[in-house]
């Protein structure tokens, strides 16, 4: 493959998504034989980028040609057709056939519909570039991970791949399979492959990437060569300006002789958590903070009645819970905001209305019959409240922007007037505006005399919503403190200090 | 936000779209397109006499296919209410002669709705699907519709018993409508009233359409699963007693591959198998369409062997189109 030549060109490439745009304008070329590199905040369109040259997301505008050609059907097919695959942040294999059988499936040695021996000379043949060294009789499902990717990135060059392009590739490794797959990646490229790398595990790219294009709010920022960037410049590219969030100003906290509305005094769960003490005052903002996987998602699960409490006591005003379900919890006055709207919170094929209405239908009904005006007045009340766009009473929940779907999904939970108010990454996914309408509802509650639990994976926004933080690491709290004593790198320091203090004697344990 | 910006907050604007509007009234339109077809190829058809007709005909597959709407939306499937209405004909009709026939007609639904909560609480105590649940449970109740009358007919011509089926209500101008079919209307407005107008509606469509949504909204999602199943099984044994008393006779093979019909007509009026979503409305739909194609084929002398390959015909139609219009 000559150097110089261009893999892959985009022009103008514009994709939205149910009235979001996700990708404006974009422009990016990528020279055949190097390893690029996409990278970009949550959101940017990294990803989706990425999905529109492998092929799965028609461009709604804009042109992509590969090695000249211009793409005129977006499809997995026609894009394999091309030479370009892709390797997903999910696997798509098939777990319950071998390694040999997933390399070749949809190309299996053949005669007229029968197969015939000869795979396993195949796989030999491709082993012997790619030396992955995996056992090709294998069931995939046995696999570890980073094996299962090397099982793609086979498969793709099975089918002649010349353009590899790989989505979060690292995310679920560990740092010694990481180094093994960016010895692939080199290999690869010394045979003339081009590779694109989604990402933002800032210093794999730098070490294993020629050329890197930095994304924001779905527009390309820049595109240069990596030699030269450091971790700062990139990071910097990817923020822009500093973002001008206006954090709404916090009703003064609670009297610590308030009495909690919420208690967790040593409580320990199947899910991992092991003697979790907090309190929540009426009026009062508490962040959790941690990394992900540290727990906090099942503290608010085990406030909520979700999981089963195994050891300690859990106290709603005061009054000890016993075997606490989530009905129990909802009739007492516990309210979450799940974090994965979709999938927990919202029900998509229904409209605007039943999800409004859907945690608190007993207070709009008698003996079980529906009072519907009075349930129509009150969603659109919601509806103007939040800002909800399209503010129609019966519009498709399933077709609203993420952040519309999370105003749905708040509504669902205003309505009901909970005394102890959990939130789970209540603004993740969602643009800026919908994100301040958001805190600004946070602030309201807590004005109001709910008692909150906020989550949020970005410190940023824990720290300036709440009165107070507690720090979890591996199902444990281990410390606490008023948020405004707390910056977005001194509680990082703090969580990262405590998980690596923690895992080391483990890895010691474990050798 | 203040009101002002709501009210200038630009609106999409609401694009109907032809492919939209087949998908959502695609039944109707095919009904209506029988009817015209129909009248004007034979002169019989457009007669009330015939119209009512075909309602009293198809009475116990209306009545089944509206309950089992609600199953369906509620993400399960009932294979039992063939078999449901077996064993409600036999035990009305043994009820009727050796106890009271008015006890009889009452009997028939509850037994139904017995049977349907066992699908029901089978279905989430185990937490099986409630196809393998419902399958199962289809042999055991067959099995015991032969049980209870050894295989035999019971013969049931008690006055008391078969108004239900037989007698018609004068309208005036000699028009006159039979008591089941009335009974099926009431049935239909209730499953209607149930589904759209109480909490219980609300939570099948939320338990259909996001088990785990409904889960932590705190709706008890395994009462609402067994009480559509209920409500399913009681609707088998009311069709199953209408159908005793109109034929003054009981048999234990009643009702086989009533529940196949049921299905058809649900997904035929477009209700999601998928759960979470549908109408009652759909499904009289599809019950009235798969009957208009019956009278038709009877009304021209069609060769009668043509009425199954032509509804399944439609069906696929039916279900292709939803699907196009379901693509992005």
């Amino acid at each position: 493959m000559a150097a110089g030549q261009t893999a892959i060109r985009v022009r103008g490439v514009a994709k939205s998504f149910g009235g979001t745009r996700i990708l404006d304008d974009i422009d990016l070329d990528i020279d055949a034989g190097t390893v690029h590199a996409l990278v970009g905040e949550n959101g940017a369109g990294k990803s989706s980028l990425g999905k529109i040259v492998g092929g799965y997301y028609t461009p709604d505008e804009g042109e992509v040609s590969v090695f000249g050609e211009r793409v005129t059907r977006f499809t997995p097919r026609e894009a394999l057709s091309r030479g370009v695959a892709m390797i997903h942040q999910e696997l798509q294999l098939v777990p319950e056939l071998n390694v040999v059988q997933n390399v070749f499936l949809g190309r299996e040695s053949a005669r007229g519909g029968v197969l015939t021996r000869g795979d396993e000379e195949r796989f030999a043949a491709l082993e012997k570039t790619c030396d992955f060294g995996i056992d090709p009789l294998a069931k995939v499902a046995r696999l570890r991970i980073a094996e299962r990717q090397k099982v793609e990135i086979m498969r793709a060059i099975a089918r002649d791949a010349r353009v590899i392009i790989m989505d979060e590739p690292t995310s679920s490794l560990t740092e010694d399979e990481a180094d093994r797959l960016h010895e692939v990646i080199r290999r690869l490229k010394a045979q003339g492959k081009t590779i694109i790398y989604v990402s933002h595990f800032l210093d794999h790219i730098i070490a294993n990437c020629d050329n890197v294009t930095v994304m924001r709010d779905g527009r390309v920022v820049r595109t240069s060569p990596i030699a030269g960037e450091t971790k700062k410049s990139l990071v910097d590219s990817m923020l822009g300006q500093e973002s001008d969030i206006l954090w709404p100003e916090l009703p003064p906290a609670p009297d610590g002789s308030v009495a909690p509305i919420a208690e967790l005094r040593g409580v320990a769960t199947h899910s991992g958590l092991n003697g979790i003490s907090l309190t929540i005052r009426p009026g009062e903002i508490v962040g959790l903070i941690g990394l992900v996987g540290s727990g906090r998602t099942e503290v608010a699960r085990a406030m909520f009645g979700a999981d089963p409490i195994t050891a300690g006591q859990y106290l709603i005003a005061g009054e000890p819970q016993g075997r606490l379900n989530v009905r129990d919890a909802v009739r007492r006055g516990v309210a979450l905001v799940p974090e994965d709207r979709r999938k927990q919170g919202l029900v998509l094929t229904q409209t605007t209305r039943p999800n409004v209405s859907l945690g608190t239908l007993g207070a709009i009904s008698r003996s079980g019959i529906l009072d519907t005006r009075r349930e129509v007045a009150r969603v659109k009340e919601m509806i103007a409240h939040f800002g909800i766009v399209p503010g129609r009473v019966d519009g498709r929940v399933a077709r609203y922007s993420g952040g519309n779907q999370q105003k749905v999904l708040l509504s669902k939970w205003a309505v009901a007037r909970p005394r102890i108010l959990i939130l789970d990454e209540p603004s993740r996914g969602v643009d800026i505006g919908a994100r301040q309408r958001i805190h600004e509802f946070i602030v309201d509650m807590a004005r109001q005399g709910m008692g909150v639990l906020l989550i949020s994976s970005e410190l940023e926004e824990v720290i300036n919503l709440s009165h107070r933080s507690y720090l979890m690491s591996d199902g444990r709290i281990f410390g606490e403190a008023p948020s405004a004593s707390l910056t977005v790198e001194s509680a990082l320091h703090r969580v990262f200090l405590e998980q690596n203090r923690r895992s080391v004697p483990q890895e010691a344990a474990a050798q | 936000m203040t009101d002002t910006t709501l009210k200038t907050a630009a609106r999409p604007p609401r694009r109907i779209r032809i492919a939209d509007l087949a998908r959502e009234y695609g039944v109707l339109v095919i009904i209506v397109v029988l009817l015209v077809a129909l009248t004007m190829l034979s002169g019989s058809f457009l007669t009330p006499r015939n119209l009512l007709n075909i309602l009293n005909q198809s009475t116990p597959l209306f009545i089944i296919s509206c309950a089992l709407t609600l199953v369906i939306i509620g993400g399960g499937f009932d294979l039992s209410t063939g078999a449901i209405f077996g064993v409600a004909s036999v035990s009305a009709g043994w009820l009727a002669v050796s106890v009271d026939p008015f006890f009889a007609i009452v009997a028939g639904p509850v037994i139904g709705m017995v049977l349907g909560a066992l699908n029901g609480v089978i279905i989430t105590a185990f937490n099986v699907h409630s196809f393998l649940v419902t399958l199962a449970t289809s042999l055991v109740y067959r099995g015991m519709a032969i049980l209870v009358t050894n295989g035999k007919l019971i013969p049931v011509r008690i006055e008391e018993f078969s108004w239900l089926g037989r007698q018609k209500l004068d309208l005036g101008g000699g028009v006159a409508v039979n008591v089941a079919v009335i009974v099926m209307l009431c049935f239909m407005a209730l499953m209607m009233f149930v589904l759209n107008r109480t909490t219980l509606g609300r939570a099948v469509f939320a338990v259909g359409g996001n088990e785990e949504a409904a889960l932590l909204s705190g709706i008890r999602t395994n009462l609402v699963k067994i009480i559509t199943f209920a409500i399913s099984g009681a609707a088998a044994g009311l069709a199953g007693v209408i159908t005793v008393s109109r034929l003054s006779m009981a048999e234990p093979q009643a009702g086989t591959g009533l529940e196949f019909e049921a299905i058809a007509a649900v997904i035929l009026g477009g209700t999601s198998i998928m759960g979470g979503a549908g109408a009652v409305w759909r499904s009289m739909a599809g019950v009235l369409l798969m009957a208009l194609i019956g009278n038709g084929f009877n009304i021209l002398n069609v060769n009668p062997f043509f009425k199954d390959l032509t509804t399944g015909v439609i069906i696929v139609l039916a279900v292709a189109l939803a699907a196009a219009g379901n693509r992005r």
